[in-house]
């Protein structure tokens, strides 16, 4: 099983690099773009466990190492053959 | 006094720290290998500068998980002293150990050069020897030093005179621009309530000697060596 994890920074933390890339593309014209916030994706493949394990040690994992949860914050799912077929 | 220096791949301020104790304050100090689980009977802690795991993941997010880090928090658990300098802070907030965490410098640049610090207590193991409100010139050399914390756990810094080191001009206001990373309250080091565990993002072991241009930093060390 494969679940791709999107970490990326709580509202009330500011975004320097989401903001200087907003900038760069109201430069480029695409004026239309309010708000960039940049992430971070991880893919991780897990091995002999169920969807009901998956989601319990996901968000274990995630608040333990992948994200500091005093600054970002996450979502996540499970791929399944490329098609997401569970969200959290 | 014997000072216990942590060593992470990545750490690159080990050396320098070891001779401002050992060469120029005279002091006992030895290296404390992170994978180890013993801290050597040190009456100090030190968790050096440097990028430890290549700053991977989050500066500091990796060494926390070393294993000497165990010990370290179980030292600070009984009061020992515990100082983190530029990476060692982020240890220290990736450990829990400060609250709060580093976000990237406001200008998205690594920044190297000296900044004016004010010393906003002068009451701890680790400033005793300056003056309250003395200005220090101290080198700074980080990416991420932008330091946040939400608004409560900032109240609750200020409340109980945690925040040892404000960005400052030269002549000592704390002003925007003198405010180089973007930290809130323009802060450059903070304590834990205890009082036996401090980290800062400037770098004392470059400027305890003439030759680097100060010897402010001397103060920090100093204070830690005379502490009762």
């Amino acid at each position: 099983m494969k679940v791709r994890i999107l970490v990326s920074f709580k509202e009330s933390v500011l975004d320097p690099q989401g903001q200087t890339v907003k900038n760069a593309l109201h430069t480029l014209g695409y004026q239309f773009i309010k708000d960039v916030r940049q992430g971070k994706v991880f893919e991780v493949e897990l091995e002999g466990l169920s969807e009901a394990q998956a989601h319990k040690v996901i968000p274990e994992i995630t608040d333990k190492v992948l994200a500091n949860p005093i600054i970002e914050k996450f979502s996540w799912q499970i791929l399944a053959d490329g098609e997401k077929v569970s969200r959290n | 006094m014997k000072f216990g220096i942590v060593v992470f791949p990545g750490s690159n301020c080990d050396d320098d720290t070891l001779f401002v104790l050992q060469k120029v304050l005279r002091q006992e100090a030895i290296f404390l290998w992170h994978k180890d689980h013993d801290l050597g009977r040190v009456d100090c802690v030190l968790l050096p500068g440097g990028f430890s795991y290549g700053d991977y993941l989050r500066a500091g997010a990796i060494a926390k998980f070393s294993p000497l880090m165990q010990e370290v928090g179980e030292f600070a658990e009984r009061g020992g002293l515990v100082l983190g300098i530029c990476n060692g802070f982020q240890v220290l907030l990736e450990l829990g150990l400060l609250p709060g965490a580093m976000l990237r410098n406001k200008s998205l640049k690594f920044l190297c050069q000296h900044v004016h610090l004010r010393v906003e207590n002068a009451a701890t193991a680790f400033t005793h020897r300056a003056r309250p409100g003395q200005i220090l010139r101290i080198p700074i050399a980080h990416f991420d030093g932008n330091y946040y914390a939400p608004a409560e756990a900032l109240s609750e810094l200020e409340a109980g005179n945690q925040v040892v080191f404000r960005y400052v001009d030269e002549n000592g206001e704390t002003t925007e621009a003198a405010n180089v990373n973007g930290s809130a309250a323009n802060i450059g080091g903070l304590i834990n309530a205890r009082g036996n565990v401090l980290g800062m993002m400037p770098h004392p072991e470059r400027a305890s000697e003439a030759i680097l241009g100060s010897l402010d930093g001397r103060l920090i060390f100093e204070s830690l060596i005379l502490w009762r």
